[in-house]
């Protein structure tokens, strides 16, 4: 086993045990700074991946920007006390386990079915991963790229018509 | 006109429609900075987006008549008839509501011009989503309609049961987003491509029928369709949806927002998966669910507007039998029910908002008694448009569901022309009540129906709707000729592949 494989199981092992740790604090801002641990070792599995570019914008949209808007939220709501569990007795925790296990049995539905062939090729780390994110943004996807800059200004006048004072 | 789509030129030709709708978006969003106090803003904000619209009409209308077609490889959107037809649909839907709207928004108060800038918008999502050669750009025009609409859906902040609606749609809305954006992303992990018509090549190269990863991918995908076009078992929010947002919001909703999703879904299933045979039952199910819970319900309404949402849903179940008959005449059948299904919910929806005394939510199917006396013409045209929806001989509703039935006789599927059948009797036990208490029984007192104003821009929606219902009633074939020429033409059917995976 060589240092790479040690390292991304480490990541790995973190990021679900921040997860879980995530889920089951009961004051929201430990619940927050725990989904921020989550996130970065998930920009580490990332890098682990030779996906620098996407490691990156983990760290800043995610960890960064995401994050302080729910802190934020957090704060303004006042959630200070811890609040009452969210499992719901026996048939909650039961529903739960339910589907963590649906789950389970899919991920393994979905590894035996494999990638497709004929897949994306795997960007070649000299190349250098921002030109090969980039371009095809502005070549193949470029309508795409365009309608989400629309769906985004569609959202914020759709936020400003909803919370403005004074109609 | 062959448009080669990658270069840039051509690209922006084949988007003119969109383009042009997106220009007109801005403007009116300029227009409504400045201006956004008054009535009269309020108006001005109204013609900019209706001369936008025409516009887009235009365009669409240019690209049809030069039939421009794509050359090349697969692209984005789409370039045929079928997305120049549904375009003119869905800028006629939002035409008519901006008309509806005129009066409606001053007699509420409502003076927010912002609610212009948000059709425009998802009208062009609409026109994006039903056009889409590529699921990311489905996904993407699906949203961009869906926030816009959410957003109406609660323009009227000051009304709880509109908050409500609000809240709801964007909710379970969000939620179906997410299981057809899962979907998506399980099919383009068993074909490695989002494009349509690659989708389908993939799956016959690759002997995809049975990978696991397509069929779960492809059953998201249904469920996240299923939503938005409000079929049983995922039309909960649509009933309450209705009833709680502003009128001529729900009449679009009713009308275009369903179109858009029917026309895409119809696309996304012939065009990708027209070789995957595993999605025929389960839209089978779904539209006699949907037939059969749609119309059951609705007869147990009270409200006008409550019996019209449930309406609309077994309406959503007759074009699902459409859908389900995949076949180059189920695609015209589609086109041509949803012309005569959009005319005819618009101006009965035009119509409960001219009946509104502080919002007609209230508006029981009792209330309307009296009407054919104090109100002749306005009867006449709700009683057309009840026919209408019930299919009856002599209507546009009646040639759709003819043609419909055709389709799926067509198709072998017996079972469900039988069930349409059925159902639609089922129907005349809400439709014909209300034609009933408007000609059958003496309004209740004096002055009844003295609040009912149908303004003149509204007016001239309905009569405009209700005379084409009638002449579409009558003399049909220009209607069934342009949607027979704009029809899907299934990919042939490839030899199916023997090896499974």
């Amino acid at each position: 086993m060589d240092g790479t494989r040690i390292l991304f199981g480490g990541f790995a092992v973190l990021a679900i045990a921040s997860a879980g740790l995530c889920i089951t604090r009961r004051n929201p801002v430990a619940s927050a700074l725990w989904l921020v641990a989550t996130l970065f070792s998930l920009a580490a599995l990332f890098v682990l991946l030779d996906a620098q570019f996407i490691a990156v914008l983990q760290v800043l949209v995610y960890a960064g920007a995401i994050m302080v808007l729910f802190l934020f939220v957090i704060m303004l709501l006042n959630l200070g006390r811890a609040g009452p569990t969210d499992l719901k007795g026996p048939l909650g925790l039961g529903v739960g386990v339910l589907l963590a296990g649906l789950l389970l049995v899919q991920l393994l539905v979905l590894r035996q079915a494999g990638p497709a062939a004929g897949g994306p090729a795997r960007a070649t780390t000299e190349q250098g991963m921002i030109p090969t994110v980039a371009r095809p943004l502005f070549t193949a996807y470029l309508v795409p790229f365009e309608i989400t800059s629309l769906l985004l200004l569609a959202a914020i006048v759709g936020a400003v018509v909803l919370a403005k004072r004074k109609l | 006109m062959n448009l080669d789509l990658t270069s840039t030129g051509d690209l922006a030709r084949a988007l003119l429609p969109e383009l042009t709708l997106t220009a007109a978006g801005m403007l009116v969003l300029l227009v409504t900075a400045w201006r956004h106090t008054s009535g009269r803003d309020l108006r001005i904000a109204g013609w900019v987006t209706l001369t936008g619209l025409v516009a887009g009409g235009v365009a669409v209308w240019w690209l049809w008549w030069h039939t421009a077609r794509a050359a090349g490889p697969p692209s984005m959107i789409a370039v045929d008839d079928f997305r120049f037809v549904t375009d003119g649909l869905f800028l006629a839907a939002a035409g008519l509501t901006v008309l509806v709207s005129f009066d409606y928004l001053e007699r509420e108060g409502l003076l927010v011009p912002e609610y212009y800038v948000l059709l425009l918008f998802a009208t062009l999502g609409m026109m994006l989503m039903a056009g889409g050669e590529d699921l990311m750009v489905v996904f993407l025009g699906l949203e961009l309609m869906s926030v816009s609409v959410y957003v109406l859906a609660g323009i009227d902040r000051r009304s709880g049961a509109a908050a409500e609606a609000a809240l709801k749609y964007f909710l379970l809305g969000a939620f179906a987003s997410g299981f057809l954006l899962y979907g998506i992303a399980l099919v383009y992990g068993a074909t490695a491509t989002t494009n349509l018509t690659q989708i389908a090549a993939q799956v016959r190269s690759l002997s995809l029928v049975q990978s696991p990863m397509l069929l779960i991918g492809l059953g998201l995908v249904l469920v996240g369709f299923g939503f938005k076009v409000a079929a049983v078992p995922f039309h909960m929010w649509a009933p309450d949806v209705y009833d709680g947002s502003p009128t001529p919001v729900t009449g679009y909703m009713a009308t275009a927002v369903k179109a858009a999703a029917f026309a895409a879904l119809f696309r996304v299933l012939v065009e990708a998966f027209g070789g995957v045979t595993a999605w025929k039952p389960i839209v089978w199910w779904l539209a006699v669910a949907t037939m059969v819970v749609g119309n059951f319900i609705a007869l147990a309404q009270h409200t006008v507007k409550r019996m019209l949402a449930y309406s609309s849903v077994a309406h959503a179940g007759y074009l699902l039998v459409a859908v389900a008959a995949a076949s180059w005449a189920g695609s015209a059948a589609l086109l041509a029910y949803l012309f005569a299904y959009t005319l005819v919910t618009l101006a009965a929806f035009a119509l409960l908002a001219a009946q509104g005394r502080e919002g007609e939510r209230d508006v029981r199917i009792d209330d309307l008694a009296g009407l054919g006396q104090r109100r002749p013409w306005l009867a006449l045209a709700l009683a057309v448009c009840m026919l209408s929806l019930l299919g009856f001989p002599g209507t546009a509703g009646f040639i759709g569901k003819w043609y419909i039935l055709v389709a799926a006789t067509m198709a072998h599927e017996n079972v469900l022309a039988a069930i349409l059948v059925l159902t639609s009797v089922v129907s005349a036990g809400y439709y014909l009540p209300v034609i009933m208490a408007m000609y059958m029984k003496p309004q209740p007192f004096d002055q009844a129906h003295a609040g009912v104003r149908l303004g003149r821009p509204a007016a001239v929606v309905v009569a405009a709707c209700v005379v084409g219902l009638l002449v579409l009633g009558v003399r049909p074939n220009p209607l069934l000729d342009l949607a027979r020429s704009s029809a899907i033409v299934p990919p042939a059917r490839a030899a199916t592949p023997a090896t499974g995976r």
